[in-house]
């Protein structure tokens, strides 16, 4: 539902979004204005929530807290000029690359993200992704639901993923829960990251480049900064090579989709698993028939389990700040 | 020592390579046979072989399941004579013209030897399968007239247990329907309403329960571990040392797991282990994965319990009567449905290949199978 033109009131947030209880602390909603997904149904409880998009612009001067919701709205130097008081930015979302860092940390504000409530799910959904490529689970499936299997014959041969080299670009808390995860298939694991982990019995590699010579498949989860633009690219992607496989979990410009795309179609990539994309929610056409890529709509984190362990995390960072307390989950940069 | 003397005058080249081993063999009939002394003597005429070993290509080889895979057709082919019961356009005819030819049967899952095969075939030595289940063949026939038989385990045991996870993985987490969602164009900014309509859980943390823990059992379950599930199974007898929680019925053990995986062997007594009332038991938050084979279950139950959501959903690999499966999951987005590629990848394919056509060479130079059943 696109908005258009300023006198326009946007779209309201089902049901939380109210002037409510005086008497508990405020916090401003920041979203964007197509999103009108219900909030965390436990937050009124706690809070008096306000949409930034539809509340009286005084109640902006003394707020001091803000919260995120839906895809990660941004978090800009010019938005922050508007709310002199603010003090602490909670995120729904791992990834904080929306919000500008360096200017909440001039400001003296603290950004707080997600924390560890999506490791598990990431971690499930990348190896889900991993199993489907090499063995064309989603293919195979498509396959037999057009009734080809009586009339084709059997499907043709997938690829083993029980002792792949896996190569994990970053190894924080969803990085560590796919090692985990694939060393039990009998995943050979390596990594690279932005400072190595000793404690971890997995070789580590400086470069992206060193990781994909070393490995069959690269699982990128790390986070999206100016130094992890593009990590991935025509580079990696050649030494890589024409069986290597690509999952990307973490965000689309950890890729260079363009570059993806044309080695996929000349046949110099083995496949590829993505949950995001560098324009969501646009997908290059040009996949869609491939059967060596899976496709899917950055759904990683969305399961019911995840999301109230979201909500838990919420509330938990927000109650910690007006409360005076340590938070659950800042962002330390 | 009679070996140098007189083996590289006798025999060609490909004979000496496949009769080398058989000179250190106790047993070897060359070297105490009459004839061999006399030939050696010229007094016989010179003989390309003897009646103890003939040379591999004469042995009739009958592949009775349809010939999918080229390396191992073409690794038979080499060795052996191979006739495919596939392309016969008279079976009936073909059996009865080589009955006294044909020495082993390759097989898979699809088909064997059953009773019916083994008395066409009274020269019979051996059955090599290509696949690690034996359904398809007759093994008490086998036994009664002392025909071997091989299939090929270990080899598989990855490939299948990683399937298992990647169809429980599948299914809870909706991902052959985003697929389908994405490659439709319909995603949208901000449209979340896909997941709210799913039955869509999280993975790690479910309670697996597993029906046969074998080597593909246990393969499933140290996988599984790895995401935080809790392990129980069933087993004809409770394990001795395995940690896992033991249910003596299927039933219980249904009632008692949030994901139920198939993975014994089928015999009489496990068909249609998964029947009504274990589905029931099971529910409509439960999970039925299938990488066994299809008559472990009732399909007909199956089927209606999903159409009318008395069961959660379904990741299955094989069906009761392959390659057709009820149309009705066609349209159904909480089942996954698979054309029985459990051990479906290029490295374990080659790899059955190789002890199926190990194990008729053990057989033919009478060395011990690698991986015999009876």
């Amino acid at each position: 539902m696109a908005v258009t033109g300023t006198n326009q009131s946007p779209p309201a947030l089902s049901a939380t979004a109210h002037d409510g209880d005086d008497s508990l602390p405020v916090v401003l909603i920041h979203r964007f204005p197509t999103f009108t997904g219900s909030l965390f149904p436990s937050l009124p409880t706690h809070f008096r929530l306000l949409d930034l998009l539809t509340t009286d612009a005084s109640n902006l001067q003394s707020a001091s807290a803000i919260l995120c919701v839906g895809p990660p709205p941004p978090v800009t130097p010019e938005f922050l000029d508007r709310f002199p008081s603010l003090k602490i930015v909670v995120c729904s979302s791992v990834g904080v690359d929306h919000v500008d860092l360096p200017e909440c940390r001039q400001r003296g504000i603290v950004v707080t993200n997600a924390g560890s409530a999506f490791a598990e799910d990431v971690a499930d959904y990348a190896v889900a992704l991993l199993i489907d490529v090499l063995r064309r689970v989603s293919a195979a499936d498509r396959y037999v639901r057009a009734g080809s299997w009586p009339v084709k014959g059997d499907y043709p041969l997938g690829s083993k993923v029980s002792g792949k080299r896996v190569g994990i670009l970053g190894l924080g808390r969803i990085g560590s829960a796919i090692a985990t995860r694939l060393a039990a298939f009998g995943c050979q694991i390596r990594y690279s990251s932005r400072k190595e982990k000793p404690s971890l019995p997995f070789p580590f590699y400086k470069t992206a480049l060193d990781l994909a010579a070393n490995s069959d498949v690269l699982i990128a989860c790390c986070a999206l900064t100016d130094e992890t633009f593009h990590v991935i690219n025509g580079e990696v992607m050649t030494v890589l090579g024409k069986q290597g496989v690509i999952i990307n979990v973490g965000r689309g410009s950890l890729v260079d989709e363009k570059e993806l795309v044309e080695f996929l179609l000349r046949g110099d990539l083995g496949g590829a698993g993505l949950d995001v994309f560098e324009d969501e929610p646009h997908v290059p056409k040009e996949l869609f028939a491939l059967d060596n890529v899976v496709l899917s709509p950055h759904s990683a984190v969305v399961t019911p389990e995840s999301i109230g362990t979201l909500q838990d995390v919420v509330i938990g960072n927000l109650k910690a700040f007006f409360a005076g307390q340590p938070l659950i989950s800042p962002v330390i940069d | 020592m009679a070996q140098s003397m007189w083996f590289p005058k006798l025999l060609p080249v490909t004979e000496r390579s496949l009769l080398r081993p058989l000179l250190h063999h106790t047993t070897n009939p060359l070297l105490h046979s009459s004839t061999t002394s006399l030939r050696q003597s010229n007094l016989l005429p010179r003989r390309v072989s003897t009646a103890a070993v003939s040379p591999m290509e004469s042995i009739t080889v009958l592949m009775t399941c349809p010939p999918v895979h080229p390396y191992l057709v073409e690794a038979l082919e080499k060795r052996f004579t191979l006739h495919k019961l596939d392309s016969v356009p008279d079976k009936a005819q073909f059996l009865s013209s080589h009955r006294d030819s044909i020495r082993a049967v390759v097989g898979n899952a699809a088909a064997g030897a059953d009773a019916e095969l083994i008395d066409q075939l009274p020269k019979l030595e051996i059955v090599s399968s290509y696949s690690v289940g034996l359904d398809k063949i007759d093994l008490a026939k086998c036994k009664e007239k002392g025909i071997r038989v091989t299939n090929t385990p270990d080899v598989l045991t990855d490939d299948v247990a990683d399937l298992a996870l990647g169809l429980m993985l599948a299914v809870l987490r909706r991902l052959c329907e985003s697929d389908r969602y994405v490659r439709s164009g319909l995603w949208k900014k901000g449209d979340y309403k896909l997941t709210t309509k799913l039955f869509l859980l999280q993975f790690s943390g479910k309670t697996v329960g597993i029906i046969g823990l074998g080597r593909i059992g246990m393969a499933i379950a140290q996988r599984a571990e790895a995401f935080s599930c809790p392990i129980s199974y069933f087993s004809r007898s409770q394990k001795p040392g395995i940690n896992y929680k033991y249910h003596p019925s299927v039933v219980d053990l249904a009632a008692n797991c949030d994901i139920l995986v198939v993975a014994c062997a089928l015999t009489p007594e496990t068909r249609h282990i998964i029947n009504r009332e274990v589905i029931d038991a099971l529910g409509p938050k439960g999970v039925l994965i299938n990488i066994g084979r299809g008559p472990h279950v009732d399909e007909a139950e199956l089927v209606s319990a999903l159409v009318e959501g008395r069961l959660g959903g379904a990741g299955l690999d094989v069906f009761q009567d392959e390659p057709n499966v009820p149309e009705e999951l066609f349209k159904l987005e909480n089942v996954v449905l698979l054309p029985h590629v459990g051990s479906g990848t290029v490295e374990t394919r080659q790899a059955m290949a190789d002890l199926v056509v190990g194990n008729l060479e053990a057989h033919f130079l009478n060395k011990p199978l690698l991986t015999p059943v009876v």
